[in-house]
């Protein structure tokens, strides 16, 4: 299914893109299966999404956790913990 | 209740003005600025440059703002966030409440700012005489929102 991810702040940075259309394979269910995934593209990708940095996410624009459920046409974004204010 | 997003500075004066005046059953009036110090972790900072969801940013706000109205007596609340590139003395963050008894509107505006320094998405990142950095999140900011759970 597709799905579109956004990435902010130190991860964009990291990444050095903001953006990006997934084909997401069917067996990728929820924001952790998604995190664990990306973590496999390489050594970038591991350290930002291994789980030892604090990772937050949302799903159509509402914070949610690791066991939120994706679904085809989501917008997903990854982010560190909020700094506004 | 109304929520701006904006690089632009705002006159806060003319913003608890238009507040205060909006309603004779408003007694109180409680705000909060916040605004860019000069040091940060001991070092001099030249630059705050913050960055934000848009699509996600103004969502958070309300949600917030909505969640104080539910649980306080208030008549009607503001949040003004800047976003872009800030130096200091320059104004970050406007929270003002209205109502008509202050102990409502004191705590309405603790609650948004506690709630908007942990769930709304806005990041800071400093120019220091050190270089670059991104602001990490204080466990202090945490604390501060458990209280209102």
């Amino acid at each position: 299914m597709y799905i579109k991810v956004l990435y902010f702040a130190r991860i964009k940075e990291a990444l050095n893109y903001s953006s990006e259309d997934i084909d997401l394979p069917l067996e990728i269910m929820t924001v952790m299966g998604l995190k664990n995934w990306l973590s496999l593209r390489g050594d970038t990708w591991a350290q930002l999404f291994n789980g030892k940095q604090v990772v937050r996410a949302a799903i159509n624009h509402e914070l949610v956790d690791d066991m939120a459920v994706i679904q085809a046409g989501d917008e997903v974004a990854f982010f560190p913990p909020v700094t506004g204010g | 209740m109304t929520i701006r997003i904006q690089t632009a500075d705002f006159d806060l004066g003319l913003e608890l003005a238009l507040l205060r005046s909006a309603s004779p059953g408003i007694g109180a009036v409680v705000s909060f600025i916040g605004q860019v110090r000069d040091m940060n972790e001991g070092d001099l900072v030249s630059t705050l440059t913050l960055e934000h969801y848009p699509e996600m940013t103004e969502k958070a706000l309300v949600t917030i703002a909505q969640e104080a109205k539910s649980r306080w007596d208030i008549i009607d609340s503001l949040i003004i966030h800047r976003v872009g590139t800030l130096q200091a003395l320059d104004q970050i963050v406007l929270v003002a409440v209205s109502s008509a008894h202050r102990g409502e509107a004191f705590k309405a505006c603790e609650f948004i700012m506690d709630y908007l320094k942990t769930t709304a998405p806005f990041w800071k990142k400093e120019s220091t005489t050190e270089g670059e950095r991104w602001i990490e999140p204080k466990i202090s900011d945490d604390r501060a929102k458990a209280r209102w759970q």
